[in-house]
């Protein structure tokens, strides 16, 4: 046995991680979620806008990311949808832009065909310059973005009357894979006017850890990992859900069974790792 | 590991792949008909020019399969787009390509790689432009040029902002890298750059990270709630002040780590070590959510196995392979 856990293979450790990831999906389990402190808070402080209140979404991520946050995005377009506020779109990654066109054809157009482009929504597009962009939508958020992605001036589009700054949206909501994200967004945006700008995250698991420290005070809530958008699709479908509810609004509660085989997988392999580890120094082999 | 075995690992890769394809070529013909087919909605766009000339163009815009059957039933425009399904398909093999990779380096893994690669380059490029440099660049320094050729809903009352000449005088000179005599000039904007984040940085982490972090670590050891002691609270609390404090004294250099500041250093380490656990758990959290996202994908966007979306005429798996095991 010893010999055997030694020498094992490591193309059956990825063939058993594939089969704990792909049994779950195929039988199409969805465990229930509960929400943590820090995604309720996520979830009432969207509750708390009123109709017609502004909400700044940045999707800043790229399709090698999309599995852990393209759940949480298209939650977070919901629930403002659902509130009824007017959501401002914008892009710090490159492909962001595609995304958004998602959220606009998958949750806007199919759930929501009231929504008047301009009015309702706008997609100001993707901007190069990092930290740069936030710094400047900060201060100055019109020269920033002359136009739309769809190339109207600002001026001419109604729902942007009024707003000049960050300081004018009521939240921001970032959906954050890496640099620049949420991070940036804490530190140029929230930073300059703590009392003034409320951000809402959801980011991937790798970044959680980095951004724990900075809620409540300067993060109102925060989606980490797969698990929070679960937990908030959870809190979005317990609030707004209805029947016959479209497969699209369950994405992250659906990943959470390959989440739980997966790990027990993991957590069983360290187990053995280790066990082989110190029978291999009892016999002096390592 | 030997040659040999290398380009046995790699063969056996390429052929996995190959009867990965196979299974699903055949899954589309025999148990799930059209699996892998991507619908559109098609709609006739005409504009008439200031010259009376029209400009004509077709919009696709992607449907479910059922929403698909469902219009064409009815006798409106959707029907499959060829484009679009070989899209899926090329999605899908090129998963199975990047797949082949734990067994081996091949041939289809480094193609994979090298067009993800390519494709992420140019689709930056063509963005950057698009997005940036014509609306904040163009459009500040050449409003009628840029009207009239690429943004003709730019309002006729832009005028020039002569100082982006700034900016494009410093791209132009960070182009110079290119010019193997005078690539030293392009040091000029890099350096710019350089000192523009840097005081940008300095600023924000220090406020962010330093100043804004000071006051929630000044937190009461023992916490009083409604009912008296709150023991969650106070141990959260206690974990956090020494906790912070042990991993100060960590990075604190001056003072020799032995003794009692040792002992604290110490339990910084630890404190840094659980920090480290808990993120690669998190790591393992989102690689296991991006496995599940592209399995997903190829159970139910290419195969047709399952139908979370209820997006296309599959059956679930278990009634697909019922028949099969009874």
């Amino acid at each position: 046995m010893y010999e055997f856990l030694r020498d094992l293979d490591r193309r059956v450790i990825f063939s058993l991680m594939a089969l704990a990831v792909a049994v779950p999906i195929l039988l199409q389990i969805t465990p229930p979620e509960k929400a943590t402190p820090i995604v309720r808070d996520a979830f009432e402080t969207i509750e708390a806008l009123e109709e017609g209140d502004r909400v700044y979404m940045a999707f800043d991520f790229d399709p090698a990311s999309a599995g852990e946050l393209q759940p949480m995005a298209t939650a977070f377009v919901r629930h403002a949808c659902e509130k009824k506020l007017k959501i401002y779109f914008t892009a710090l990654w490159p492909v962001g832009p595609q995304f958004i066109k998602n959220a606009e054809r998958d949750v806007i157009s199919r759930d929501f065909p009231d929504m008047v482009y301009g009015e309702d929504y706008v997609d100001l597009g993707f901007k190069t310059g990092n930290e740069g962009v936030i710094k400047l939508v900060a201060n100055d958020l019109r020269t920033q973005y002359p136009q739309d992605a769809r190339g109207t001036p600002i001026d001419d589009i109604p729902m942007m009357e009024g707003v000049a700054s960050i300081r004018d949206f009521d939240v921001i909501m970032n959906v954050s894979a890496g640099y620049p994200g949420t991070k940036e967004w804490v530190q140029y945006a929230v930073a300059s006017a703590p009392d003034d700008v409320k951000l809402v995250a959801g980011c991937t698991g790798v970044q959680a850890p980095l951004l724990y420290p900075y809620y409540p005070q300067q993060m109102s809530g925060l989606l980490a990992a797969i698990k929070g958008a679960a937990e908030y699709e959870s809190l979005v479908l317990g609030k707004y859900g209805r029947e016959n509810e479209p497969g699209m609004y369950q994405e992250g509660l659906r990943r959470m069974a390959p989440q739980l085989s997966g790990h027990i997988l993991m957590v069983g392999l360290i187990f053995v790792g280790n066990l082989v580890y110190f029978m291999a120094r009892k016999r002096g082999e390592a | 590991m030997t040659h040999a075995t290398r380009r046995g690992n790699a063969t056996f890769g390429v052929l996995l792949v190959l009867i990965g394809v196979a299974i699903a070529i055949l899954n589309a013909v025999a148990f799930h008909p059209g699996a892998g087919t991507q619908w559109t909605k098609r709609t006739e766009h005409v504009h008439t020019l200031e010259d009376g000339s029209e400009v004509r163009w077709t919009e696709h815009e992607a449907v479910s399969v059922k929403e698909g059957r469902e219009m064409a039933a009815l006798e409106q425009d959707a029907a499959p787009l060829f484009s679009r399904t070989a899209g899926l398909w090329g999605a899908a093999i090129l998963t199975l390509c990047i797949f082949s990779f734990l067994l081996g380096d091949n041939p289809l893994y480094k193609a994979a790689e090298a067009i993800v690669v390519g494709a992420s380059a140019a689709y930056w490029m063509v963005i950057g432009f698009w997005e940036t440099i014509v609306p904040n660049l163009f459009a500040g320094l050449f409003p009628d040029w840029t009207r009239a050729n690429f943004m003709p809903k730019l309002s006729a009352e832009a005028s020039v902002d002569f100082l982006l000449l700034i900016p494009l005088a410093l791209s132009v000179l960070l182009l110079l890298r290119l010019a193997p005599k005078i690539g030293w000039i392009s040091r000029w904007p890099t350096a710019f750059i350089i000192g523009v984040f840097c005081g940008l940085r300095f600023i924000s982490s220090l406020e962010a990270d330093f100043l804004s972090q000071i006051g929630p670590t000044i937190k009461p050891l023992i916490v009083m709630g409604e009912n008296g002691f709150d023991l969650e609270s106070s141990f959260s609390n206690i974990v956090l002040v020494l906790g912070t404090m042990a991993c100060l004294v960590y990075f604190f250099f001056s003072v020799e780590h032995k003794g009692a500041v040792g002992k604290v250093a110490r339990s910084g380490i630890w404190m840094l070590m659980i920090t480290f656990g808990a993120a690669f758990g998190y790591t393992v959290m989102g690689r296991i959510a991006l496995l599940a996202g592209r399995f997903e994908f190829l159970f139910d966007d290419w195969l047709w196995l399952i139908d979370p979306k209820d997006a296309h005429p599959a059956q679930a798996f278990l009634q697909t392979i019922a028949p099969m095991l009874t």
